[in-house]
């Protein structure tokens, strides 16, 4: 560590935003790191923390209401990026530092052929011929290892999987050999087992171009795998900053101990999970006894699922269909009282199940028993008094609220559809009570979902689906789109009312750690059939099948001691 | 009763009180919006009261000379009205003595004693008027006041028709899909390929002349372009989470296309309203300048803008600029009202 060189340094930098004419938010107050050469510098933190906006602040890529004080400095071989001219920054942008983002598929230009993209950044920076840059552009599609590249360097980006895409970023990136790659949450919007071959993939390039690479991400887990040095933020201040090693072995700071412990682990299943305020207020862990999960042969069942069957029909030419079947033969019974986790990667039909169950797809064939009763076959008027008993909380809670109804709204009407509370007096007073129940305050009632951040407005959609005291509720990648440290409350609320109130949950997600923590049995799918059941523990101990072992493999194993010796 | 309390205080409302009240105060804070909304207010004032018979009831009287000109121009020439005012002095001048050889000479006298008792007063016709007058000398202003009635009315029922229309079935397209989509489409498609004035021509002629018919024409013309934006914003939305979640809560069909969707894709309907609300005050200008549109008794901007046609040869432009004006600033202040409704009526933008 004392004699590498430093190929950026960032010092006291600062970024304000103009919000309007008196307002301005501050979002990046002062940080000052360093990102040696030949190394992977990961800086972490949940959503907020200024991570991205101080990455991006190093290139110049801040929206126009950006503010950056005169102070502030990011040394690139001693000249400041700040204060540099835009055609100098348009000069080491993709040439000497490149960025690779967290969407693909929005970064591509989806007009041109991807070969094309990847040859523009050729013939701008390195002065190519279009000739030596399209052959150019293929050597570097094999290199980020896509199959057949004189044949996709052709293809348009909607032609290729995320992950491919991804891969066309990253070639992008290192198409001038940039001695700086910034890479903003590269792996966040993929597939866990493509998310491994990228970071793979990274690694490799980093240590064959000799590289540095600014990883930005949320999860600490794939800090563990990838990164050499840790910069830790929150609320715009780094919090703490130092080796892998010492970050994850003896952390100093309680954010980076919370952060450390929030995230469901797989070697553990305490009775709740530690939240960011047990280690900030130093109450420190609250339940660490172990959890008993597991599903048992006499277990009564809620929900029995038989031979369901979804096809979905795409149109081909005029008159043509095509049948793609999205669930196949999917066998299964919900213990109740108890979780059934149902993992698989995207496209595997995992949420079509979860859909199909509530009839909000109509089922191909196959049924679906509740208490005897088969939902799928009966009429909408009777279907009405089972709606209230199996409710959904969707994934992305920006989404599933409607935008133009307040809180009190959206939790009144499903009470007033099923005639739930005698009146409207009534039923505002079960609001209230369930909005603190899901642990926020009175006045949420009177508010919009927009004032609300991602982990509160995912405690509203639950609150809603309480309103109807449901049996069965199905959670479709509920917990996805949140932070970590929110996560661990949700995933603790959810826990909660399970015990308060016997619910049953189908908890269907990719996050293979949060479906171990929260299940007590665990269904695998993958292209529409189940791969396997089995209870949670069983299945991460000895996964029978195949494709369930490669799923566990590729789950990020955070840092540990073997890669220390390495 | 009484004895009914709860225990349970609620709360003082406190963030968001309501769509509407929380939409008003935002438009209070927006200084454009307040200027339009004053300026819209203003103009359907002034159309009630004119409706009312308060202001502009002799619009009809012919108050000045033959293109009186405007009262900030007095000086001006008019050969107009000179040429009328030469006609009459020359029908008034003084007959040549004849009485030597007309019969009826000695009677003159008692003819004129008697036209003498009958009081003829006659109306001094001013040089100018206000805002000048038309070809026969009718006050413009007043014309311009009385011209809103109907072509603010006409403007604004229509549009509202229309885009009751346009939204109705665009929803209906939108939410259903399918077979319900299939035929809508069909129908728009069947509809659109006929030539606008076209259309307009044949509903004209089936229908007898009047105001109501031209609304009619109008609305079941006009829904077309609405119907498109809205069946696009329905698919859109169909496919969201929050109208699944609502699926899921058992919110009926009506419920969901009219409670969840609508009022996301008001902000479309919203600046369709005003784009439509113009179009049609200019559809209707040109309706009566074809002759189908308002009977000759009345007046409307339309017909004001007719006339100014030949007035423009010789000169005279205030009934083109009276007309033309009202419109153009009700015209801008409308739309402008409705982009700031927009964005009042949006939760998300503070």
């Amino acid at each position: 560590m004392t004699n590498e060189q430093t190929l950026l340094q960032v010092r006291d930098l600062r970024v304000s935003f103009r919000l309007d004419k008196h307002n301005t938010f501050e979002a990046v107050k002062g940080i000052s790191f360093d990102v040696p050469t030949h190394r992977i510098v990961a800086l972490v933190g949940e959503s907020g923390s200024g991570k991205s906006v101080s990455a991006m602040s190093i290139l110049g890529l801040l929206p126009e209401n950006a503010g950056i004080p005169a102070a502030s400095q990011v040394l690139y071989g001693g000249e400041d990026l700040l204060k540099a001219p835009e055609a100098r920054l348009r000069d080491i942008r993709g040439k000497d530092i490149s960025v690779i983002f967290q969407e693909p598929m929005t970064s591509l230009n989806p007009v041109f052929p991807v070969g094309e993209q990847i040859g523009e950044v050729l013939r701008l920076h390195m002065g190519m011929t279009p000739k030596a840059a399209a052959a150019r552009a293929v050597e570097l599609l094999a290199e980020v290892g896509i199959p057949e590249p004189q044949l996709r360097a052709r293809s348009f980006p909607h032609e290729l999987s995320g992950g491919q895409q991804q891969r066309v970023m990253i070639a992008m990136a290192i198409a001038c050999e940039p001695k700086l790659l910034i890479a903003d949450e590269p792996t966040t919007a993929l597939d866990v087992t493509i998310q491994k071959q990228i970071l793979d993939l990274l690694a490799k390039l980093q240590e064959k171009h000799h590289m540095s690479v600014l990883f930005i991400t949320h999860d600490l887990g794939v800090v563990g795998e990838i990164a050499d040095h840790v910069v830790v933020m929150q609320n715009g201040l780094v919090q703490e900053q130092g080796p892998v090693r010492d970050i994850f072995e003896r952390p100093q700071h309680p954010y980076t101990k919370a952060l450390l412990e929030c995230r469901p682990r797989l070697d553990r299943r305490p009775m709740r999970l530690p939240v960011i305020d047990d280690f900030m207020k130093g109450t420190g862990a609250a339940n660490y006894a172990e959890r008993p999960r597991g599903v048992k042969e006499g277990d009564a069942a809620i929900l029995e699922v038989k031979n369901l069957n979804k096809t979905f029909f795409l149109k081909e030419g005029l008159f043509g269909k095509r049948a793609v079947p999205a669930v196949k033969d999917v066998n299964f019974r919900l213990a109740k009282g108890k979780t059934l986790g149902l993992v698989g990667e995207s496209g595997s039909g995992k949420t079509t199940v979860g859909l199909t169950l509530m009839r909000l797809h109509d089922a191909t064939g196959g049924e679906v028993l509740f208490e005897g009763r088969d939902l799928l076959a009966l009429s909408d008027r009777e279907m009405m008094a089972y709606r209230r008993r199996i409710q959904i909380i969707f994934q992305n809670p920006y989404a599933s609220l409607n935008p133009r109804f307040t809180v009190g709204n959206i939790l009144t009407e499903p009470m007033k559809i099923h005639g739930i509370g005698k009146d409207q007096k009534e039923r505002v007073e079960m609001a209230f009570h369930l909005l603190s129940r899901v642990g926020l305050p009175e006045s949420a009632f009177y508010k919009y979902p927009h004032e609300f951040s991602g982990g509160q407005r995912q405690r509203i959609a639950i609150a809603r689906c309480l309103t109807m005291k449901p049996d069965v509720l199905i959670c479709d990648e509920s917990v996805s789109a949140l932070d970590v440290s929110v996560q661990a409350q949700v995933l603790n609320l959810l826990q909660d009312l399970q015990d308060e109130y016997g619910l049953s949950y189908i908890f269907i997600s990719h996050d293979l750690a949060v479906v171990k923590y929260i299940s007590d049995e665990i269904m695998v799918m993958n292209q529409g059939e189940i791969v396997e059941i089995a209870n949670a523990d069983e299945i991460y101990l000895n996964p029978r099948q195949e494709y369930t072992r490669k799923l566990l493999a590729s789950i990020p194993k955070g840092w540990d001691a073997t890669r220390a010796a390495a | 009763m009484s004895s009914v309390v709860s225990n349970y205080s609620l709360p003082a409302p406190q963030g968001s009180p309501g769509l509407w009240t929380l939409a008003w105060r935002r438009l209070l804070g927006d200084r454009v919006g307040l200027v339009c909304l004053a300026i819209v207010a203003t103009y359907l004032a002034m159309m009630l009261a004119s409706y009312a018979g308060l202001v502009a009831r002799d619009w009809n009287k012919e108050k000045g000379v033959s293109y009186a000109n405007p009262a900030f121009l007095a000086g001006a020439e008019n050969l107009e009205a000179r040429e009328v005012t030469n006609r009459d002095f020359a029908s008034k001048a003084k007959p040549v003595d004849l009485s030597d050889i007309d019969p009826l000479a000695p009677r003159y006298k008692e003819w004129e004693e008697r036209a003498a008792k009958i009081a003829v007063t006659e109306v001094k016709r001013s040089e100018t008027l206000p805002f000048g007058g038309d070809k026969w000398g009718r006050d413009v202003l007043e014309k311009a006041v009385k011209g809103s009635e109907v072509s603010i009315f006409v403007g604004l029922t229509a549009a509202l028709f229309a885009t009751m229309i346009g939204t109705i079935l665009g929803a209906m397209a939108g939410y259903w899909g399918g077979k319900v989509n299939d035929f809508l489409e069909w129908f728009y498609n069947i509809f659109t390929s006929i030539p606008y004035i076209l259309l307009i021509l044949a509903f004209a002629a089936v229908f007898k002349r009047g105001l109501d018919t031209i609304i009619v024409i109008l609305a079941l013309t006009g829904w077309t372009g609405i119907y498109r934006l809205v069946r696009a914003e329905y698919i859109k939305h169909c496919g969201r989470e929050y109208v699944k979640a609502a699926q899921a809560i058992g919110a009926s069909h009506l419920s969901r296309m009219f409670v969840h969707i609508l009022p996301n894709a008001s902000h479309v309907i919203l600046v369709q309203l005003s784009q439509h609300v113009v179009s049609f005050i200019k559809a209707e200008v040109i309706l009566s300048f074809l002759g189908l549109g308002v009977p000759v008794d009345m007046v409307s901007w339309g017909t004001m803008l007719a006339e100014a046609q030949n007035e423009l040869v010789i000169g005279k432009w205030w009934q083109l600029f009276a007309a033309g004006a009202s419109m153009a600033i009700l015209v801008t202040a409308f739309s402008m009202l409705t982009d700031s409704l927009r964005d009042a009526l949006d939760p998300k933008l503070k």
